[in-house]
């Protein structure tokens, strides 16, 4: 019998066989996005550190990828990464983790992240819902939503990440679901490629807890949500508030050159340095 | 003077201990600080953004104290000697990810320029208020290293120190400072380069896979896989084996998962655990830390005036806690009065090692805020003693 590999599994730890996402999930996705990306590249796993935080989509780096992972704590993977980057500035450094993660215990590492224009690739998986504890309400949670913590209805408003995310300063920012793996795998590699900080928004599906939640079910019922309400970023500018109410908009928001910090960084140090032997010359 | 560009300060100087802290960390290799604005320990962190970029480093102003411990975290798994510096609000936020470094081994140096607390408290004065929170504030348990120095010079001597000891041991290490020193100025004398001792933490050459190597949990202290070469290291501050792979079910690996980094600090304590006695042979001694040491010296000079048979012994390190060096001291003395500038964090500790033995008793300062008088000092003495 012949056995053939995924073509991405060379990408992976060999001794890691199984998954931890339920069935449905859209981490598969997202993750295979990210590895298409790196491999259409012509990148190694050794060109990159990947960093995550708490939740279920900070499993997609750890422990698979086979290169450099830290898993860290909740909210604060962004924080980390700064540091690794800082320290390995010709790394490419990735972050990949979840809504709750980056946008509510983490909220502000994002922004200020966005703001420094450090070189992070960010890929954010918002399903908007804590899944791994159990379907809490989530700053990403549509606003009415019934889940566990909220149930009489969540009476907040959500965070529209990608926006925000541009409006604190990033080079790059994207948003695509998990119905538009080939769009999202082409941010990716834009991401990767951008010098500077760079957001990926992947809208993705939680059947279980999401689905529950949304009365949705099953992964191929949000997967035609996400077909059906997605609208192109160009069309929705031309598209008045009321009837965007409920759609979820993609497609890249910012794609701009600008300073970026370890750059900044490895300037600074040269400029210091060539002053310094003057001095020792004089 | 030194040229301002050279990496050891070599010389004598007339600064206060924060910035001798601050020459510490260049003269030992330090290239990777992150810090947020706090009184009293601002000027270690105003100084590093100053010195590191000449060295060849990179100082972050981070955006809180959190993302400042967990800057410094990565980049020393980047493979720089990293630190933080703060001062107790900001070590109260450092905490659970302080958590993260000793759960994943990594080196690290966290300045601690004490302030008077709980809470806002009072930013300027100096007080030893955080020494049992450094050792067991994060949740879970687990042992950290941290020193106390008494003075600008010590502010050098034990930054060069925490970071040999950081990267001997991949254990994060806390300079215990306090208001008084980092802002006090006195004479500081930094040696040749060549004179100073600094260690490099040891990286694994070779394997490509981490469950070739033993990453982890070695108490002879494992090669530390360093990002950016290739060792596909895997990194959780979740339960894990020696290889660095997650395990949430096994007892056994969770057992280690605890025990191994705190036996690594236990097995090798001899190594490093430093006290300093004056007059060993005197029936009563003054055990003290930090700045306060200089006031139960000065107590203690008064009372051997006096005829009174004083002694002392100063802490230089206070955790892995000196246990054993406070038990041989009880076993000479009749009287040992604790001297500490809080409410006594130190004391039970003390006291379970000493009570056995000779007559324990604790006085903090005559009033908090303000740093003993050594005439209150000696009036206490001479209350045990009587």
């Amino acid at each position: 019998m012949s056995v053939s590999e995924h073509p991405l599994r060379k990408y992976t730890r060999r001794h890691i066989t199984r998954t931890t996402t339920c069935p449905g999930c859209g981490i598969g996705t997202v993750s295979q996005a990210i590895l298409r990306a790196i491999d259409e590249l012509g990148l190694d796993m050794d060109d990159f550190v990947f960093v995550s935080g708490i939740g279920c989509s900070a499993w997609i780096p750890s422990p698979f990828y086979a290169a450099d992972t830290l898993h860290t704590t909740h909210g604060r993977p962004i924080a980390f990464a700064t540091g690794v980057k800082l320290g390995l500035p010709d790394k490419n450094v990735m972050v990949v983790s979840g809504d709750g993660d980056l946008t509510a215990i983490g909220g502000n590492h994002l922004i200020h992240a966005a703001r420094r224009n450090v070189d992070l690739t960010v890929v954010l998986v918002n399903n908007g819902i804590y899944g791994m504890t159990g379907g809490q309400t989530a700053p990403t949670t549509p606003r009415g939503l019934t889940t566990i913590t909220s149930p009489y209805g969540t009476m907040e408003h959500h965070f529209d990440i990608a926006p925000m995310v541009a409006a604190a300063g990033a080079s790059f920012v994207a948003r695509w679901t998990t119905y538009h793996p080939r769009q999202m795998t082409r941010s990716i590699k834009k991401g990767i490629q951008k010098k500077g900080f760079a957001l990926i928004e992947a809208v993705s599906q939680c059947p279980v807890q999401y689905g529950k939640a949304s009365k949705l079910g099953s992964a191929v019922r949000i997967l035609e949500y996400f077909k059906e309400n997605s609208v192109r970023i160009d069309k929705a500018r031309a598209m008045e508030a009321e009837a965007l109410a409920g759609k979820i908009i993609v497609g890249e928001w910012v794609d701009i050159a600008k300073a970026e910090l370890t750059q900044e960084w490895t300037e600074l140090r040269r400029k210091l340095r060539e002053e310094s032997e003057c001095h020792k010359l004089i | 003077m030194q040229d301002k560009r050279n990496r050891v300060l070599t010389g004598t100087h007339f600064e206060m201990g924060n910035w001798a802290c601050t020459e510490g960390a260049i003269a030992a290799g330090c290239t990777f600080a992150a810090g947020y604005p706090i009184t009293p320990a601002s000027e270690v962190a105003n100084h590093l953004a100053a010195r590191l970029p000449r060295v060849g480093g990179t100082f972050l102003q981070s955006e809180d104290e959190i993302s400042a411990v967990c800057a410094a975290i990565g980049a020393s798994w980047a493979g720089c000697k990293a630190m933080t510096v703060t001062s107790g609000p900001g070590i109260s936020l450092m905490q659970e990810n302080i958590g993260f470094a000793v759960a994943t081994e990594t080196p690290l140096v966290i300045v601690d320029v004490q302030r008077l607390g709980p809470s806002t408290g009072v930013p300027s004065v100096g007080l030893a208020g955080d020494i049992v929170q450094v050792a067991r504030g994060s949740h879970g348990d687990y042992q950290i290293i941290a020193l106390c120095p008494e003075s600008p010079q010590e502010m050098f001597d034990l930054t060069v120190q925490a970071f040999n000891l950081a990267e001997t041991y991949r254990v994060p290490v806390f300079l215990m400072a306090d208001g008084f020193i980092g802002h006090m100025r006195e004479q500081i004398v930094i040696p040749p380069e060549g004179e100073l001792a600094i260690k490099q933490r040891k990286i694994p050459a070779g394997s490509t896979s981490p469950l070739e190597r033993r990453d982890f949990q070695d108490v002879d202290v494992a090669p530390m896989p360093v990002f950016g070469r290739g060792l596909q290291a895997h990194v959780t501050s979740s339960c894990h084996d020696e290889h660095g792979m997650r395990n949430l079910s096994d007892p056994a690996v969770m057992h280690q998962y605890v025990m191994r980094p705190i036996e690594k600090i236990r097995k090798h304590r001899d190594e490093f655990v430093q006290v300093q006695a004056d007059h060993p042979e005197a029936k009563t001694a003054l055990v003290s830390y930090g700045t306060v040491s200089r006031s139960a010296r000065a107590a203690a000079r008064l009372a051997r005036r006096q005829g009174l048979d004083v002694g002392t012994l100063r802490l230089l390190t206070c955790w892995p806690f000196p246990d054993k060096e406070i038990r041989r001291l009880a076993a000479k003395v009749d009287n040992l009065l604790v001297v500490e500038n809080n409410t006594g964090q130190l004391y039970p500790y003390i006291k379970a090692e000493a009570a056995h033995a000779c007559r324990v008793a604790f006085l903090g300062p005559q009033t908090l805020g303000q740093i003993h008088d050594p005439e209150f000092i000696l009036s206490h003495i001479k209350e045990m003693i009587a």
